[in-house]
């Protein structure tokens, strides 16, 4: 007799406990390491602890208190005005043209990766940029570009608004994602019937269903911004620079001992990230008691029109700089001699891609199989994971969501040294399986993200249907529960890839500088700050990263031809 | 004698340990067949990193040799890869095979044991190398003793736009007067950036007024006096700099880009021939050119070194000799390929070579050996690493 699915013996959960390790054992070791020589152990550089040294040496470097201050205030502010913008454009625009058009352009904005547009937005804004070459010198009246400090700005207001380009197009995924499972237009129509304004009915009716959804999200976007490094390394202030920037400085100094001082930094810099996350929750729960406050009193807010128009404009700006950013990098791979104040370059030549595109294309195949690799080991690892919840019909709880969302939130700079040094010891870091497992850490969370809510809810009971006739458990899950998700598992694994390729500081520290990929030439490259070559990177990497999201969308056309309501996921 | 002893070594199973002998050059070329050598060396120059392609596509056709180039954003990130691996135990078969390296970077590497050699003296092509007149033995007063091996000349001089500047500026103060008069005008890349760390110790030698404390290690008795002219030197420049010294560009290459945009008109660079490639490519302005101050500049020369623990010493040490040779010299020194000085010296070569140098066109920027003026000697490498510590603290973390 067949048993019924859920009667049947169920082996042990090997796959969850796979999960789990492939993804917190390095983050663990890692901190570890970081933590001991942070009080002085580092043997290598014969270092024994512990001992607060590097810590004093730390708090004696003149910078420290600027530096703190510049990652606390960049990072905050960043997240706090992508937010605002992410709830403005869909409170005041959801369901309209333009946001239609905006949404359009999410994959394509997602997939430029951040050091390219970082150096997009340079390009575009800095005192000899395209916007001040479209305005001299008839307008302006410079024939030369002013001496005027609008990139690496002391507030980091450049780095702020090229995080905010970046966050947004992430946040705004998100939250469409999380808005299909709270009916947000059911909620919408009934503030508009009681005469609300459309950001203030959405704001009192669908955030609060919608924020708990979205709330780790907007932690990991606080955790990136406070500690990045490329973004910062080019359009940060840098006398001094912020702490992660700095982190990575000691950590290139010859002399090793700088080693347990970046530690030191790099432990400040998880301090300062869990202080921000802290302070973060704190102002939730008192905006919350603002907010109800103010749903009380019953004012309805319809003059927001302005506000609408702000949403849509600060939208709009970040997602024309970004796309402009890439068309003056484009533009740059094509030019000839290109001067201020001229708009377009003297002449367009193919020299730069005959000179950068040989020696990229042959990263391009170490940073596919990469890329695929993780995203192939993260999507049995995940699924398996999914299926096995669902055998045991077990949930996963806020706590194991927390789990799963820590590397995102532990900033980077706070583990992966010592993860190298981890893997030095096994003798296997330097290698392209080192690498794979770096990136799974990175990769796991976000096919996670991307899966559950499509995995959850397909519709248990054509499960029970088959079971009725027959099927057995691996038979409903392979011949009926994948194909029909065939479409949301594309669009994971691209999600996954994009991650994948964009990896930087993994790739580099892990892989010993022998794992090259398209994203670690293109950085290299950019300390050089040679525009030309660094448009041909961005292109290719761009290029690399769209891909699969185009095939995530075209597959399951072509297989669902025939089956409509399959195409999407 | 010695090559039955050679023979012996070859057919004993611990063969693979022992490492080869320089001075059997076949055995050496033998061994590195089918070899490859990491060449760890900064990527940030388009023109460098095309060079050592071309290096890889020429040793894979003599030598059977794979050549890969690991880019680095910092030399030190392979010193300190190697001296990872040395506490973690890793004696063989190391990730680096060979570094660009020079100054603190070779010291601290020497000092600590982590190379293989000697070997640079015994390369069949050293025979050219020009010992008489250029530093090939000394890396920033250190003894290299054939732990590395030279492969271009460096030499500072300063790019400047004619066409905002057209005179060339006889010295630092020369340089301070011009900068008063055009206030934002110039920058340098921010120390501890190698090139920008150059820029300090040229404005030392040109300041100071005890040259010889410079070639001996820092004494904390003389420190002060010898480096107050300096520092009184920036107090007075970095107002006068590009964003007033609140912001600098981070690499030499950064300081093309500015010229081009017309940010800055005057500019360091450590390789004479760099702004006459970077007009080929389109990087520059046709209007740069360069110059050296009276008193002459510092210059060095870039080496190559091997790590103790490569596991490809031959092929690495082919790869060196390879550089060494006229071939590659002559196209290095090429200013369409990579404007570096040759470390040969050129009256010694084959007449073929001999015409093929004095053919070269140098490009409209760069100065003939004669006008580069007197190689003034590298401060000791301690130098450089305590100003380079007191302008972060002083200038670099100002804001």
């Amino acid at each position: 007799m067949r048993l019924p699915p859920r009667l049947r013996p169920i082996a042990p959960p090997i796959l969850p406990a796979l999960t789990l390790l492939a993804l917190l054992g390095p983050v663990v070791a890692g901190l570890l390491g970081t933590v001991m020589a942070g009080f002085g152990h580092l043997p290598a550089a014969g270092l024994s602890g512990p001992s607060t040294e590097p810590l004093r040496a730390l708090l004696a470097w003149p910078g420290i208190v600027p530096a703190i201050q510049l990652s606390l205030q960049t990072g905050g502010a960043a997240t706090l005005i992508s937010l605002a913008v992410v709830v403005l454009l869909v409170a005041g625009w959801e369901g309209t043209r333009p946001f239609r058009i905006l949404l359009r352009l999410l994959s394509p904005l997602l997939s430029v990766p951040h050091a390219a547009a970082a150096f997009g937005l340079m390009f575009l804004i800095q005192p000899s940029g395209w916007i001040a070459r479209g305005l001299s010198p008839w307008f302006t009246g410079w024939d030369r570009p002013p001496d005027l400090l609008l990139v690496q700005d002391p507030m980091g207001i450049a780095l702020i608004a090229g995080l905010v380009a970046k966050e947004v197009p992430f946040l705004l995924l998100i939250t469409l994602a999380a808005l299909g499972q709270i009916d947000s237009d059911g909620r919408r129509k009934v503030a508009a019937a009681l005469g609300y304004g459309r950001i203030a009915g959405w704001v009192f009716t669908v955030l609060p269903a919608l924020y708990p959804r979205i709330r780790l999200p907007v932690y990991v976007v606080l955790a990136y911004s406070m500690s990045v490094v490329d973004v910062a390394m080019i359009l940060g202030p840098n006398t001094p620079p912020p702490l992660s920037v700095q982190i990575v400085r000691w950590m290139g100094d010859p002399d090793l001992q700088m080693r347990s001082l970046a530690s030191a930094a790099a432990l400040v810099q998880l301090a300062l990230v869990v202080s921000a996350l802290t302070l973060w929750r704190l102002a939730e729960f008192v905006t919350g008691h603002i907010a109800a406050h103010l749903a009380y009193r019953g004012t309805r807010w319809a003059g927001d029109g302005w506000l609408r128009t702000a949403g849509l404009g600060i939208g709009t700006v970040s997602v024309v700089a970004i796309l402009a950013g890439m068309l003056g990098l484009v533009v740059w791979s094509f030019a000839a001699r290109w001067t201020f104040p001229a708009v377009l370059p003297e002449a367009m030549t193919l020299k730069t891609w005959h000179r950068s595109a040989p020696p990229a294309m042959a990263t391009l195949g170490t940073t596919i199989v990469i890329a695929c690799s993780a995203t192939l080991i993260g999507l049995v690892l995940t699924i398996g994971c999914l299926e096995t919840e669902e055998r045991r019909h077990l949930r996963l709880t806020q706590r194991g969501l927390w789990l799963l969302y820590v590397p995102l939130l532990i900033p980077q700079t706070a583990f992966l040294p010592g993860m190298q040094t981890g893997l030095l010891s096994f003798g296997i870091d330097g290698t392209l399986w080192a690498v794979i497992f770096a990136h799974l850490v990175f990769v796991l969370p976000y096919l996670r993200l991307s899966l559950e809510g499509p995995y959850k809810s397909w519709d248990t009971r054509q499960a029970a249907v088959a079971a009725a006739m027959g099927a057995s458990a691996g038979r409903i899950f392979l011949g009926l529960r994948l194909p029909m998700l065939l479409a949301p598992i594309l669009t994971a694994c691209a999600v996954a890839m994009a991650v994948s390729v964009g990896q930087y500081l993994p790739t580099l520290l892990v892989g010993g500088g022998r794992v090259q990929t398209l994203t670690t030439e293109a950085l290299a490259l950019a300390s050089g700050g040679d525009r030309r070559a660094i448009g041909v990177y961005a292109v290719l990497q761009a290029a690399i990263a769209l891909l699969p999201f185009a095939l995530a969308l075209a597959v399951p056309a072509l297989v669902w031809r025939n089956r409509r309501g399959l195409r999407h996921g | 004698m010695k090559r039955m002893l050679s023979l012996v070594i070859a057919v004993l199973p611990f063969a693979a340990w022992a490492d080869p002998d320089p001075a059997d050059w076949n055995a050496v070329l033998t061994e590195a067949r089918g070899q490859t050598v990491h060449w760890h060396a900064w990527g940030g120059s388009t023109a460098t990193n095309d060079f050592i392609t071309w290096v890889g596509a020429r040793l894979t056709a003599d030598h059977d040799i794979t050549l890969t180039h690991v880019k680095l954003e910092n030399t030190a990130d392979a010193v300190t890869r190697v001296l990872t691996e040395k506490s973690a135990g890793q004696d063989t078969q190391g990730a680096v095979d060979l570094i660009w390296i020079n100054g603190a970077n070779f010291a601290a590497m020497k000092s600590a044991d982590l190379l293989f050699g000697p070997f640079a003296e015994a390369l069949p092509n050293w025979q050219y190398a020009d010992t008489a007149t250029k530093t090939l033995r000394h890396d920033f007063t250190v003894p290299t003793e054939g732990y590395e091996s030279p492969w271009a000349m460096a030499q500072v001089v300063f790019m400047h736009d004619t066409d905002d500047l057209p005179d060339r500026l006889g010295s630092m103060n020369a340089l301070l007067d011009w900068a008063r008069s055009h206030p934002g005008r110039f920058t340098y890349p921010q120390p501890p950036d190698f090139l920008g760390t150059t820029f300090l110790k040229q404005a030392l030698v040109d300041l100071t007024a005890d040259s010889a404390a410079l070639a001996a290690p820092v004494s904390e008795e003389t420190y002060v006096e010898v480096s107050a002219p300096l520092w009184e030197y920036l107090d007075d420049l970095t107002p006068l700099l590009w964003r007033n010294g609140r912001a600098y560009p981070q690499s030499g290459p950064r300081q093309l880009q500015l010229i081009s945009d017309d940010e800055i008109d005057l500019a360091i660079s450590f390789s004479p021939g760099e702004a006459s490639t970077a007009i080929a490519n389109y990087q520059l302005p046709e209007s740069v050119r360069t110059f050296v101050l009276d008193k002459g500049t510092i210059g060095n020369a870039s080496f190559v070194a091997i790590p103790y623990n490569s596991g490809a010493k031959a092929a690495a040490m082919v790869v060196a000799d390879f550089l060494l040779s006229p071939e590659a010299q002559l196209r290095a020194q090429d200013p369409a390929v990579l404007g570096y000085g040759t470390v040969l010296d050129v009256t010694a070569l084959p007449a073929q070579y001999q015409t093929a140098f004095q053919d070269l066109d140098l490009g409209p920027a760069t100065l003939s050996p004669q006008d580069l003026g007197t190689v003034l000697p590298e401060p000791h490498p301690s130098w450089m690493t305590r100003i380079a510590q007191e302008w972060v603290a002083r200038y670099g973390v100002g804001n």
